[in-house]
């Protein structure tokens, strides 16, 4: 793992010296997505999501990303309801682990996709967070 | 109507040796009253598991439910099946003493027939006539049993707490234990529970490091047969309540973590894996698909009486998924044939707990006597009479929700009014003064704030959306076992064929289509966020019954249904 480290840092202090602009204020996903370079992302079972079914908290969503796909050098997480999708993009190297364990934050329910980039083709995993106004159980 | 124990025994004994049945119907199916708890001892391994009490140490009323509509999977499968419709898919006649045990039909006359449920005293006689006959069988408590009642919310859970210990609960997982605050949970378990009472949960993690709170799973030996039992607390309790109860503490399914605890607890000898679970039938059932290794999912949180276990196949076998129902009104009985290291037979069955049947246990009816000894007198004022029957359970307003909803738009000056959707609560019959202590069976929380709220149409909408996807999301990992808040002042329909978003339609106050951009002024209580301050929700609906003196039946605000005709879940 790269100084990023288990994403107890925020991605904005992470990503400074590597800010693309044009990825992180793009409104749509599909966008988020062309801009951060990784336009046409195959869906790929390879990459593993830990996310919670309903968050406890859309502020402080917990998220673990871990990619069984060889020669991995990049994961990046777009939440597609978010005014902004791109919320992170880790890279990679000298052969670290790719491995992601951090948290993002959800205005609303939504889908939560994850792209990896691995020799240099991308590929894509998601799964769908709720997110409730709460109260009202049991 | 009352009478002993001793007149009721006599009335059946007549009633069933005549061959003719009280108010027209057999008056038990299963020969007479004597035998009714006699239960055949099977196999080498038994557990014995209630739930969902709610704090109820006396015997009460409880109305099952007349709508549990179920969608997609759950479509008129159990629990998802209620009146004659439950009754027919479990074999059981109808208008017989077990009718009445799992259905709403002709509740007031049977209740009046059969008389109350459940019961410390009466609970804890049963519970030693079945361990009598099954020498090490252990005794489960699902958890919502330190909340519910008046003295349950004054001596923060420890009524139950004592009450619980004297029945010999083994082992125990939570939920509304948590709306205690964390600190009083750890202390009770710390203190009262120590060496006693395994408190167990595999999906409670601290927030920052992930480490476990509790022990996530326990392993006893009954009979010589190692058998581990896994907690499974409610995954969603810091949504569906308040979340600053429980600052440092994260839950969720976690059904990985839950496989890696299965086969722990198997690679240190376990025999038999059977977990305490507090998810709600629906989400044990998607579970007991996905997690292989467990021979019995013994659920509660859904308050769903299901007479037998559903079998779900899935990788390792099959797994049993158990329902007990709610408010101390059943015991369920899991025996097992455990040969060769593993299970190979199994019989359950869902006991009723009916105090005319019972004779109260001494020692826990002393014990009750006193707890409530401070309180009695305040708990058993009048506070008006109602005319119908008063209940909650259901997917849409009860009886009782209608009637706190009425005033707390009166008390309040309110257009509209919101309740929540929870599923305890006791019923009265028709007739029955409303003393403090049913509405306390109603509203003692930890947060019983009333609030009153000015909301545009497009919030109330929101709301409205919001709850009913958490109880219809076709996916049950997506629900919270809840019913849909109870709404007051506006009428809706409610699309099921629809999705998160589009369910709500045709919203109307006083005959005036709900607008969008106007506020409305919308009375709750319950708020789940920090820092509300309105006086209690038993002190507005108290002021209101003794204003009132006499309670009419209250008309129920349903939503018009649409897209479920002929659903099983809809009496």
């Amino acid at each position: 793992m790269v100084a990023i480290g288990t994403g107890l840092l925020r991605s904005g202090e992470v990503l400074a010296a590597t800010w693309n602009k044009l990825a992180f204020t793009s409104t749509n996903v599909a966008d988020a997505m062309k801009n951060a370079n990784y336009g046409g992302a195959a869906e790929s079972k390879d990459i593993q999501l830990k996310l919670p079914d309903i968050a406890e908290n859309g502020a402080s969503v917990p998220i673990e990303v871990t990619s069984h796909i060889p020669g991995t050098t990049s994961i990046a997480i777009f939440v597609e309801k978010n005014q902004n999708p791109l919320v992170a993009d880790f890279e990679l190297s000298n052969g670290a682990e790719p491995y992601i364990n951090t948290f993002i934050k959800m205005s609303q329910t939504s889908q939560v996709r994850v792209a990896v980039k691995a020799g240099g083709k991308a590929y894509t995993q998601g799964k769908e967070v709720k997110v409730t106004i709460g109260g009202c159980g049991g | 109507m009352s009478m002993s124990r001793r007149e009721f025994l006599q009335i059946l004994a007549i009633a069933s040796a005549a061959g003719f049945a009280l108010n027209g119907r057999p008056a038990l199916s299963e020969g007479s009253a004597e035998n009714f708890y006699d239960l055949p001892a099977f196999g080498n391994v038994s557990l014995l598991h209630f739930t969902d009490c709610h704090a109820q140490l006396l015997p009460i009323y409880y109305r099952e439910p007349d709508f549990n509509i179920g969608l997609g999977e759950s479509l008129d499968r159990p629990p998802h099946l209620v009146g004659e419709k439950l009754l027919k898919s479990f074999g059981i006649r109808p208008g017989t003493i077990e009718a009445h045990a799992f259905t709403s039909l002709d509740f007031e006359n049977a209740a009046r027939t059969y008389g109350r449920v459940g019961g410390f005293a009466h609970l804890a006689t049963l519970v030693k006539k079945i361990r009598a006959s099954r020498p090490g069988a252990l005794l489960l408590d699902g958890g919502d049993t330190w909340q519910g009642s008046a003295t349950a919310l004054w001596t923060k859970g420890q009524d139950m707490v004592d009450a619980c210990k004297l029945l010999g609960v083994d082992v125990m997982t939570g939920h509304w234990e948590f709306t205690l605050g964390a600190e009083r949970v750890q202390q009770i378990i710390e203190n009262d529970f120590r060496g006693k009472v395994d408190f167990v949960a595999q999906n409670i993690k601290t927030r920052d490091f992930g480490d476990p709170v509790f022990p996530h799973y326990v392993i006893r030996e009954i009979n010589s047969i190692p058998v581990a039992i896994i907690g499974q607390a409610f995954p969603y309790t810091p949504i569906a309540n308040p979340s600053y109860m429980i600052p440092d503490w994260t839950f969720g399914i976690q059904d990985d973590n839950m496989q890696k605890v299965v086969s722990e607890a198997r690679a240190k000898g376990a025999q038999v894996v059977v977990v305490l679970s507090h998810n709600g039938m629906d989400v044990d059932l998607k579970m007991a698909g996905r997690v292989s290794g467990i021979d019995a999912i013994l659920g509660g949180h859904t308050h769903d009486g299901v007479p037998a276990p559903s079998i779900v196949k899935n990788s390792g076998g099959q797994t049993l998924v158990t329902n007990a129902g709610s408010n101390g009104k059943f015991l369920g009985v899991l025996d097992m044939d455990v040969r060769g290291g593993k299970a190979v037979g199994f019989k359950y069955k869902l006991l009723p707990v009916f105090a005319n049947l019972i004779e109260p246990d001494a020692e826990m009816a002393a014990l009750i006597k006193n707890v409530r000894a401070p309180y009695a007198a305040k708990l058993a004022e009048k506070l008006a009479i109602s005319e119908g029957t008063l209940y909650r359970r259901g997917n849409f307003n009860g009886t009782f929700d209608q009637l706190i909803l009425d005033a707390l738009m009166e008390v309040k000056g309110a257009d509209a009014a919101f309740s929540p959707g929870f599923r305890w609560g006791t019923s009265l019959l028709s007739g029955e003064a409303i003393t403090l202590e049913h509405l306390m069976d109603q509203t003692a929380i930890t947060y019983p704030q009333t609030t009153l709220t000015e909301m545009t149409g497009a919030t109330i909408k929101d709301i409205m959306e919001d709850v009913c996807d958490n109880l219809f999301n076709p996916d049950p990992y997506k629900q919270q076992g809840g019913d849909m808040v109870r709404v007051g002042g506006i009428s809706y329909t409610c699309d099921l064929r629809q999705g998160m978003g589009k369910r709500i339609n045709n919203m109307m106050l006083n005959g005036k289509a709900l607008e969008a951009s106007k506020k409305y002024k919308v009375a709750g209580w319950a708020p789940v966020a920090e820092g509300a301050s309105g006086e209690p929700v038993w002190d507005i609906v108290a002021g209101y019954l003794r204003d009132k003196k006499v309670i009419t039946p209250r008309k129920l605000n349903l939503p018009r249904l649409l897209g479920v005709g002929g659903n099983g879940g809809i009496a």
